[in-house]
């Protein structure tokens, strides 16, 4: 059965020629059209050129030859600038701009023969944790509560990433991350992702939120999946200033390690006194699982763990009205005209962007202006480089850290909270390792008790993702997750 | 610190951001309550600690100044959302 497929086997399933390109991008494009009406995981579908992409790579993969994805079907987040195909970051402000270039993250997929099906929605300019700030609608969870048809959010900002992989419309997806826009979701749709190290993966052609900080990864069914994939997106790039000139390696092969004699921190700040129950009894299992693998479980401390979302969002904000500024109707996007020039700037933006949008761009603009930079800017600045230390001083005493990804399963969209700092929270135990610029990952590890999904995150060292790819296989193989949600391209309606 | 009316409307005006009066009640009230949030950063001790400017992993690059990428005026413009010939445009700014 085609959705039984994972990337790993369907690329081996090609190679074999025991199905062609063409026939499992068709059942993966019919899925789609069969399920997205509901989900609303695309923003834009790019099913006639998926089609001769497809061919292509069957010629290829009939003489023997063509990359490590070809003909593999991929969703792409509409945060990538594509060339020729609209790329939109849910905002009304580039609902109509088609890039005349194509990001380096996904020239690389494509490099490697990767078929994408279409740009995946998401919160508007990747700000939110629900996906439920796009422009083009939210996001239908796949995953149901036990016996409720209530509408859950996917997570965000790369919820329809998450939710695509999901339902099986796609074998893997990209994502960004800025304070756990990957991770968050892949947790809430029981799914795989990867942040990686800051600098691993080019920001050239990724629509930029916080520079910083953004930082492209894969999101698939499992990890070696997303190693397959960050194999292809990862590298350095002249064209981005942050890129790292680091060869490589072989994330696949670093699945199988273990974790005998491996270290695994356990930070004690993350044990918040609202954690709930049961995410505090999955953390337990996973160090439990770790530990019957070999790996050694230290106690460690990082302090200034709760200043770490009030940083970040000084940090994000002011550097989201930094880069958002370029969207002044001018070169590119949405325009509304106006008497002068500044009445054009104004218009355009208010039509453009929406509420989450302009909150943040006007906190962002606040906190940078004359007589707040020092109290608020650069205080956070300051206060970013103790949480980086908090790691590196772990990272002495251990190889990696174990913590949960998310302090909830995914919510309903109607339970979602009016004060934005209550959304924030969301991102309370993903945002320190974005902010230190460490890789980190997220694994499903079981269903709450009203069965949707949980995860729990690797937080590594610098480059280190091959140890957080060995100790999450670990977590998976004990977790042995098998579960799928009740919106599935496998399951005929 | 509080934000009254008047200093959400000057921030908007910096951002370029039309927002009408009632947004502006809406915003204060919002941000008032994320930059209440914030300042719990007031509590820690940054005595003698260095902002963090990016993470310290990439180093800064010299290439040769040369043209690498050029020659695409047309793709340049083709998201104009207004133009005339060559150029885009723009409400009359000087008079």
């Amino acid at each position: 059965m085609v959705f039984d497929y994972t990337l790993a086997s369907a690329r081996d399933a090609l190679r074999k020629r025991e199905i062609s390109a063409v026939e499992l991008v068709n059942t993966h494009l019919e899925a789609i059209e069969r399920l997205d009406g509901r989900l609303n995981s695309f923003i834009t579908r790019t099913p006639d050129q998926a089609r001769e992409a497809a061919k292509a790579a069957d010629d290829l993969l009939a003489k023997g030859e063509g990359g490590a994805l070809c003909g593999i079907p991929l969703g792409i987040k509409d945060l990538f600038a594509t060339e020729g195909v609209r790329t939109t970051a849910a905002s009304h402000i580039l609902e109509n701009f088609v890039p005349p270039y194509e990001s380096t993250v996904t020239a690389n997929l494509k490099r490697d023969g990767a078929i994408s099906l279409g740009k995946l929605n998401l919160d508007e300019f990747a700000m939110g944790s629900t996906n439920l700030t796009s422009a083009f609608g939210g996001v239908e969870n796949p995953w149901k509560r036990q016996g409720s048809d209530a509408r859950l959010v996917p997570g965000g900002s790369s919820g329809g990433s998450a939710a695509a992989v999901a339902a099986g419309l796609v074998l893997g997806a990209t994502g960004t991350d800025t304070g756990g826009s990957i991770r968050q979701p892949a947790s809430f749709c029981g799914i795989a992702g990867v942040k990686p190290t800051y600098g691993r993966c080019s920001r050239f052609g990724t629509i930029a939120f916080a520079s910083s900080l953004d930082q492209a990864g894969p999101m698939a069914k499992n990890l070696r999946d997303c190693a397959i994939m960050l194999e292809s997106m990862a590298g350095f790039d002249a064209k981005d200033s942050t890129s790292v000139d680091k060869a490589v390696p072989n994330y696949e092969a670093a699945l199988d390690r273990g974790v005998k004699g491996m270290r695994v921190g356990i930070p004690k700040e993350y044990r918040t006194d609202n954690l709930p129950e049961e995410i505090a009894a999955l953390w337990d299992q996973g160090i439990a699982w770790l530990k019957d693998a070999g790996a050694e479980i230290v106690d460690v401390s990082l302090p200034h763990t709760k200043y770490g979302l009030p940083t970040y969002y000084i940090a994000a904000l002011a550097e989201a009205s930094s880069n958002l500024a370029r969207y002044d109707g001018v070169r590119y996007g949405k325009r509304v005209t106006g008497p002068s020039l500044d009445a054009l700037y104004e218009a355009t933006r208010a039509a453009g962007f929406g509420d989450e949008v302009k909150r943040r761009i006007l906190l962002g603009t606040h906190v940078l202006s004359s007589g707040y930079y020092d109290a608020y800017y650069l205080r956070a600045q300051k206060v970013r480089t103790l949480l980086q230390r908090d790691f590196l001083q772990a990272y002495e005493k251990v190889d990696m850290l174990l913590t949960p990804t998310a302090p909830s399963g995914a919510f309903a969209w109607d339970e979602k909270p009016t004060d934005p700092v209550q959304v924030y929270l969301n991102d309370v135990f993903t945002v320190p390792a974005s902010l230190a610029g460490v890789p980190a990952v997220s694994v499903p590890a079981g269903l709450d008790s009203t069965g949707v999904p949980l995860g729990l995150q690797l937080i590594g060292r610098f480059f280190d993702e091959e140890t957080l790819f060995a100790a999450g296989h670990v977590l998976e193989k004990s977790a042995s997750f098998s579960h799928r949600p009740t919106l599935h391209a496998g399951v005929s309606a | 610190m509080s934000l009254d009316a008047k200093k959400v409307a000057r921030i908007a005006r910096l951002a370029r951001i039309g927002l009408s009066d009632d947004e502006v009640q809406t915003y204060q009230k919002d941000m008032e309550g994320i930059i209440g949030w914030v300042e719990q950063l007031n509590e820690v001790d940054i005595t003698d600690v260095p902002p963090m400017v990016g993470t310290g992993l990439a180093t800064a690059r010299l290439r040769d100044d040369i043209v690498t990428d050029g020659e695409r005026r047309d793709d340049v413009l083709s998201n104009a959302p207004e133009r005339e010939g060559l150029f885009f445009t723009v409400p009359k700014v000087v008079e």
